[in-house]
């Protein structure tokens, strides 16, 4: 057993904190109240190839494995989320669905775009009657010639308004429940394919999300992605191996959270010494970092598990809730060791408070983590 | 066109110095490409692609200036090159530019680029000796570089003011802060970057006699700056402070 990252994704991940502190940092303020992440940061990331994270050498992406992602996405959690969620969700369920159920064809002509960064991915499954029931969609296909017709409304898509590429989810055959579901590449050019209005958010700022609304939206036969029915079954697919991003993502942010503490309650003094000195908030910085430390053994156990090609749903479930949870709770606490430094909007400790409240519900609540873990364990006992 | 850069590993910026023995302690500390360097090695890479050719990077020390070089090929540059000196065991500025005075004898450069001085001993002197004992011209805090043919139109910082100067290939310069701003390596690049060609040499490989790199200086002492007092309060009556404030800057810190 080898706990030891490569030298190749040490250099790369000492190069991701370097542009994260020097560039990112610097405007998550800015980001936070103008609700836009400044074009010359999103610029600089392209540059830097963050956006080809999950794609394949061969198509202008890193080609690094999941382990290497996610030491990656460890460091892009050290950040604004709102940045953090633009790049994770291109990188994560925006391209991993061509990049693992795409042919040939559709590989070549969208993911080199999409490595570079001048196309950008979203994934759209989620639609208001469809949930966390996922297989309850109403968005309809239906072919006609060599084109299918899609008809339906989404909500609450990430990168819907900076997006050209969605990978979406559309019923083709009403009568099969999930085994009716097609997934298709829809790019925004297409007609009948329009961008609703954005959907103002408790955080998560510079990230947008939005509806879409399809109108017989015409897509071409070859725009299938992977096969016809297989539309649940590839969304999950897509879904399970993007929760060790997430939980990365989420491990990141503890991490920075973690060290914030640190430094705040050396520095802060109450009754004529630093608060750490005060076994109330030593004992909170402690449980931070156990978490924290836990959280780390576990998303990389779960990469690694991506990387040999292990099944992996009940523990990707089991990552997606822990992540979640313990994001929150450390959040929580780190608010509280800060105090009311920690409630004030000048400072990021209740900007991380908010954007961590959402990874309990996106890809997938706590709830329904907890179904497919006990399904999964259910399965192996019975 | 050919364009040498040479490099310096050194402390990160924001490291603390501590001594320990004697000497500046390197326990634990990070380190990066002098700042001063990487504004050359960026303004090599620009030149390349705009005249063509080919950018080398050169640093001399040990086997951990690797991860140095290593990042400057993750920025585009072409070759990179270790002249190890680790057996060598007393080095000053002289001893480098001489080293690399033996290295570029037998080489075909246009130019020669490195950072004006280094973050850590800041003395600006390799540059300069280096374009020296090549018998090249050398101008040193450039802000700007242009070249035509063999003509070459830099503009330097002399100490505020800018001058403008006509001179030719082969040349030596050192970058100045403004000079450009340093790109971030990309991720595709530094996967690339494993694949260039990083060369090792030792120092005795080359043409040159031991003699003639000794250090010519000798470091007497390494010391810290003073910690920062606390500062002193004075108290009562305006006209009785401003006397013992006078006293003070005149008998304790001679001020006056």
């Amino acid at each position: 057993m080898d706990f030891q990252l490569d030298e190749d994704i040490q250099f790369l991940k000492n190069n991701i904190r370097n542009f994260v502190e020097n560039e990112v940092e610097k405007v998550a303020m800015q980001i936070e109240k103008e609700d836009k992440i400044p074009e010359r940061t999103i610029e600089m990331a392209k540059e830097m190839g963050l956006f080809g994270l999950s794609i394949p050498e061969e198509y202008g992406g890193l080609g690094i494995g999941m382990v290497g992602k996610c030491a990656l996405y460890e460091e892009l959690g050290k950040t604004h989320n709102g940045f953090t969620t633009l790049i994770g969700a291109h990188t994560g369920i925006g391209t991993v669905g061509i990049v693992e159920l795409g042919n040939e064809e559709q590989k070549q002509k969208y993911l080199p775009d999409m490595a570079s960064g001048k196309k950008i991915g979203a994934f759209a499954l989620t639609e208001p009657e469809a949930g966390s029931n996922a297989a309850n969609l109403k968005t309809t296909a239906v072919k006609k010639g060599d084109k299918y017709i899609l008809n339906g409304t989404k909500h609450y898509i990430t990168n819907a308004t900076e997006a050209d590429v969605f990978t979406v989810m559309a019923v083709t055959d009403s009568s099969k429940g999930a085994k009716g579901i097609t997934s298709f590449i829809v790019e925004k050019d297409f007609p009948g394919f329009q961008v609703g209005a954005i959907e103002e958010k408790m955080g998560l700022k510079g990230s947008h999300s939005a509806e879409l609304i399809l109108e017989e939206c015409e897509v071409p036969e070859e725009n299938v992605l992977g096969e016809v029915g297989k539309g649940y079954v590839n969304a999950l697919k897509i879904l399970t191996n993007g929760r060790a991003g997430l939980a990365a993502r989420n491990l990141g942010s503890c991490q920075k959270l973690l060290d914030m503490s640190l430094e705040y309650a050396q520095e802060r003094k109450q009754f004529g010494v630093p608060i750490i000195e005060h076994q109330a908030v030593a004992h909170m910085i402690a449980e931070i970092g156990v978490e924290t430390e836990a959280l780390r053994s576990f998303t990389y156990r779960v990469a690694w598990m991506v990387d040999q090609g292990e099944k992996l749903i009940k523990e990707a479930a089991m990552l997606k809730l822990y992540g979640s949870e313990v994001y929150n709770r450390v959040a929580d606490k780190a608010l509280q060791i800060h105090g009311g430094v920690g409630y004030i909007s000048d400072y990021p400790i209740e900007r991380y408070f908010r954007d961590a409240r959402i990874t309990r519900i996106y890809e997938g609540t706590s709830e329904i983590q907890k179904n497919i873990i006990a399904g999964q364990l259910r399965k192996e006992y019975s | 066109m050919n364009i040498y850069v040479i490099l310096k590993r050194t402390f990160d910026t924001e490291e603390k110095i501590a001594i320990q023995n004697g000497k500046i302690s390197d326990d634990g500390a990070e380190f990066i490409i002098n700042p001063y360097d990487e504004f050359a090695v960026e303004e090599a890479i620009l030149l390349r692609d705009k005249h063509g050719g080919e950018v080398t990077v050169v640093s001399v020390g040990d086997e951990d200036n690797e991860k140095e070089l290593r990042t400057a090929l993750a920025m585009g540059a072409d070759n990179a090159i270790l002249i190890n000196t680790e057996e060598v065991e007393e080095k000053d500025q002289h001893t480098t530019a001489s080293i690399l005075a033996a290295f570029f004898e037998d080489k075909a450069y246009d130019l020669i680029l490195g950072g004006n001085v280094s973050n850590d001993n800041s003395t600006g002197q390799v540059g300069p000796r280096l374009a020296e004992q090549l018998n090249i011209p050398c101008v040193t805090t450039i802000t700007d570089i242009e070249i035509e043919g063999d003509t070459v139109t830099v503009e330097r910082d002399a100490e505020g003011d800018t001058e403008i100067l006509k001179t030719s290939i082969p040349l030596l310069a050192t970058a100045q802060q403004g000079l450009n701003e340093p790109r971030y390596p990309s991720l595709p690049g530094i996967m690339k970057a494993k694949r260039k060609p990083l060369e090792e040499i030792d120092y005795d490989e080359l043409d040159i006699d031991e003699d003639d790199i000794e250090s010519l200086t000798e470091t007497v002492t390494v010391f810290l700056p003073p910690e920062k007092q606390a500062g002193k309060i004075l108290q009562g009556e305006t006209a009785d402070q401003v006397k013992e404030l006078v006293t003070y800057l005149h008998k304790e810190t001679k001020i006056l």
